[in-house]
């Protein structure tokens, strides 16, 4: 049997520089400063990455073929052409060089909900979405009881949708698109919206087709967890090419990997500090002791092992890490005890182990200090920000996802209730 | 399901237009349809009879303008009826136009995130400027059957009456054609959906609206025949009240004009569809 899709050395160039401008009088101007060899007055500056001439491949020649039933993973950090690639796919816009060839109709979730009108009601809204998405009237009439019970917006599915929370109305986008007779599902992280149940709800929903209907579904997502769970290939891309086509598990230690540079062992000897400190006490490396890549249960404790050198005698110093989330907030901090006495010109080995069980699941970044305290006055001898890469990972069968964009970061113990 | 296939390329033939495609979305197009009516009546008093007043008042005041005070030829023809019947026409052909003049600038928002044929949305654009057509010709009629029964000069019943129909489509395609290339345009160059309503307004008096041709010789004749709507309008008038001249020639001439520019229209229209949303 042929591949469901098969996407054949795609190219999508962007033109940089001179975009397009938009009136007849500045392309004239450009036109005419090109002719007299002078520079373009509607150059855009500072723009350098991936360019070539004047112009930035988003994609750069990528290739890869889906068999019928696979659940694919595509990953990859911002601007490594995940959604110009989904946007290729679902004819959003079209190919430089190259060609995708699909055998299956497309259901695209990448931006649910578009096409809604706030005037119209929900039901009319399901019928114009529906037809958007290529449903024909009949089959969306058979399918009409599904999707409102789907989307729990029953009671108000005859109200105009200008009058719906953001939560139903994303409900009820989902649950269009959700069920649209296609082959092929492709999905960007629609499920980061909506509430907890309701995320879990769709992830059952895809899981279900995927296993139950034999769809194939492409997946595209920052959140390792949930890929993790639906996929069974990963395809890694970077730099707008594949760097990884293969088994999940290996994809995301790789990814992660990629984004921070080697996180298992960290040479921090020629790091840049902060602020561009000379550190007295000098973290050399760290390196992780009882994982083979960054990503951790929640129930295990972090152990890392610190060389440190010291250029200057110390007593009672601290180290301590700040925790911040993927989006570069500070979620926390983690502070030894003052049990670091270090002498100028020696040189030291240390093991920590961090419980960090009240960390909820996610992507985060460590920053590490040495620094001692004495009568509140804060003196730092090394520090280095944003250097260490890790994930928290969601312990499977918990009682709901945990989402920390309503949740938070922190993941307290349990309380305890008593009943009087 | 097991034939389908689609293969996305970089180029495709320019004659790859994807006709069939379209057809498989008329319910999408029936829905557009049928929020292009909702959306424009929703919070208006009159609601559509806002149809029916816009060609009545506008056919008022050149009857007042162009034939009272002006005193232009009509022909013979009733004035009020003259001017309504080129009117009538007239906004068939510049509601055709500007309903689909924007299309892409308009369309930004959903072109730019989900796939489908992007003609669905001008000819849904089209139906409804021809639903509000006949709603305004139901009118005309009416008007032209009250002056044929009361005798009016001028006004008689006239054989090609079927013939309205061929110019009615061709007038609503010329228009759409017309406005789906400004569309493509404008995605490049803004001026031209700021300068639309100056081409339409200077279209329509080079076009024989409020004077007939007969008033006009010479090379301005000739180059208001070249005018594709010149015929049309002209020929609109012979067919409903049977006055003035048939234009055979000029109307052939104007019939290949229509066929070419929706041809091109259509092609231009593909072809900037696939990368629109990059330039936008």
């Amino acid at each position: 049997m042929k591949p469901i899709i098969e996407v054949k050395n795609l190219k999508k160039r962007y033109r940089l520089g001179v975009i397009g401008t938009g009136s007849l009088a500045q392309d004239l101007k450009s036109y005419w400063a090109r002719l007299r060899k002078k520079e373009d007055p509607n150059t855009m500056i500072g723009q350098e990455n991936r360019k070539v001439g004047d112009s930035f491949m988003a994609l750069n020649g990528v290739s890869f073929t889906v068999n019928k039933g696979e659940t694919i993973g595509v990953i990859g950090s911002n601007g490594a052409g995940k959604s110009t690639l989904l946007k290729l796919i679902t004819r959003v816009t079209g190919p430089t060089e190259g060609e995708i060839i699909l055998r299956g109709r497309i259901a695209s979730m990448l931006e649910v909900g578009t096409g809604f009108n706030g005037e119209m009601t929900g039901r009319e809204n399901i019928y114009m979405n529906g037809a958007i998405l290529g449903m024909t009237k009949a089959e969306i009439d058979s399918k009409l009881d599904d999707i409102i019970a789907f989307s729990e917006c029953a009671d108000f599915i005859d109200t105009p949708v200008k009058r719906y929370s953001s939560g139903m109305y994303v409900k009820l986008a989902f649950a269009v698109a959700a069920h649209l007779d296609s082959e092929i599902m492709i999905m960007d992280e629609v499920l980061a919206v909506g509430d907890a149940k309701f995320q879990k709800k769709c992830l059952d929903k895809m899981l279900d087709a995927a296993t139950n209907d034999g769809k194939t579904i492409l997946y595209v997502s920052h959140n390792m967890a949930t890929v993790k769970q639906l996929c069974s290939r990963c395809i890694i891309l970077n730099e707008g090419k594949v760097i990884f086509d293969g088994d999940v598990d290996k994809a995301i230690e790789i990814y992660l990997g990629a984004i921070g540079s080697d996180t298992i062992f960290g040479d921090l000897s020629d790091t840049p500090r902060f602020d561009g400190m000379k550190p007295t006490v000098k973290l050399m490396s760290y390196q992780i002791m009882n994982k083979d890549f960054s990503v951790f249960d929640n129930k295990e404790p972090i152990r890392m092992r610190f060389k440190i050198k010291a250029e200057q005698t110390v007593e009672n110093a601290m180290l301590r890490m700040i925790i911040k989330s993927s989006e570069l907030v500070p979620v926390g901090t983690i502070t030894s005890e003052k049990n670091i006495n270090v002498v100028a010109g020696q040189e030291y080995t240390y093991d920590v182990e961090m419980d960090l069980s009240s960390l909820a699941s996610g992507k985060y970044i460590g920053s590490f200090t040495v620094f001692t305290v004495n009568e509140k006055i804060v003196d730092e001898y090394d520090s280095i920000t944003d250097i260490f890469f890790f994930e928290i990972e969601e312990t499977i069968n918990e009682d709901a996802p945990w989402h920390s964009r309503w949740l938070g970061h922190n993941k307290f113990p349990d309380m305890t209730i008593t009943q009087i | 399901m097991e034939n389908y296939e689609v293969v996305i390329r970089s180029k495709t033939k320019w004659y790859d237009l994807n006709l069939k495609e379209v057809l498989k979305y008329k319910d999408l197009i029936k829905l557009f349809v049928q929020r292009n009516f909702a959306l424009i009546y929703k919070q208006t008093v009159l609601g559509p009879l806002w149809l029916v007043l816009n060609p009545l008042v506008t056919s008022v005041v050149f009857t007042v303008v162009f034939g009272q005070f002006a005193g232009l030829s009509t022909n013979g023809m009733p004035q009020f009826l003259f001017y309504m019947s080129g009117n009538t026409i007239w906004m068939l052909f510049s509601s055709s136009v500007s309903g689909t003049s924007s299309t892409f600038l308009n369309n930004a928002h959903i072109f730019g995130k989900v796939y489908f044929p992007r003609l669905t949305v001008p000819v849904s654009q089209m139906i409804t400027s021809v639903i509000n057509f006949f709603i305004q010709f139901v009118m005309l009629v009416v008007v032209y059957a009250g002056f044929l029964v009361t005798g009016a000069e001028g006004v008689s019943f006239s054989p090609y009456f079927l013939l309205l129909a061929v110019i009615i489509a061709q007038t609503a395609l010329f228009g759409t054609a017309i406005g789906i290339i400004i569309s493509s345009v404008t995605i490049k160059y803004r001026d031209l959906a700021v300068a639309a309503g100056l081409i339409l307004q200077m279209w329509m008096y080079l076009t024989p609206i409020v004077y007939t041709l007969e008033t006009v010789s010479g090379p301005l004749r000739t180059l208001l025949l070249l005018n594709p709507m010149t015929a049309v309008v002209n020929n609109f008038r012979y067919c409903l009240a049977g006055n003035g001249t048939f234009l055979t020639g000029w109307w052939i001439y104007s019939l290949i004009v229509t066929v070419a520019v929706a041809f091109g229209g259509v092609v231009l229209y593909n072809k900037m569809e696939k990368n629109f949303v990059d330039s936008i």
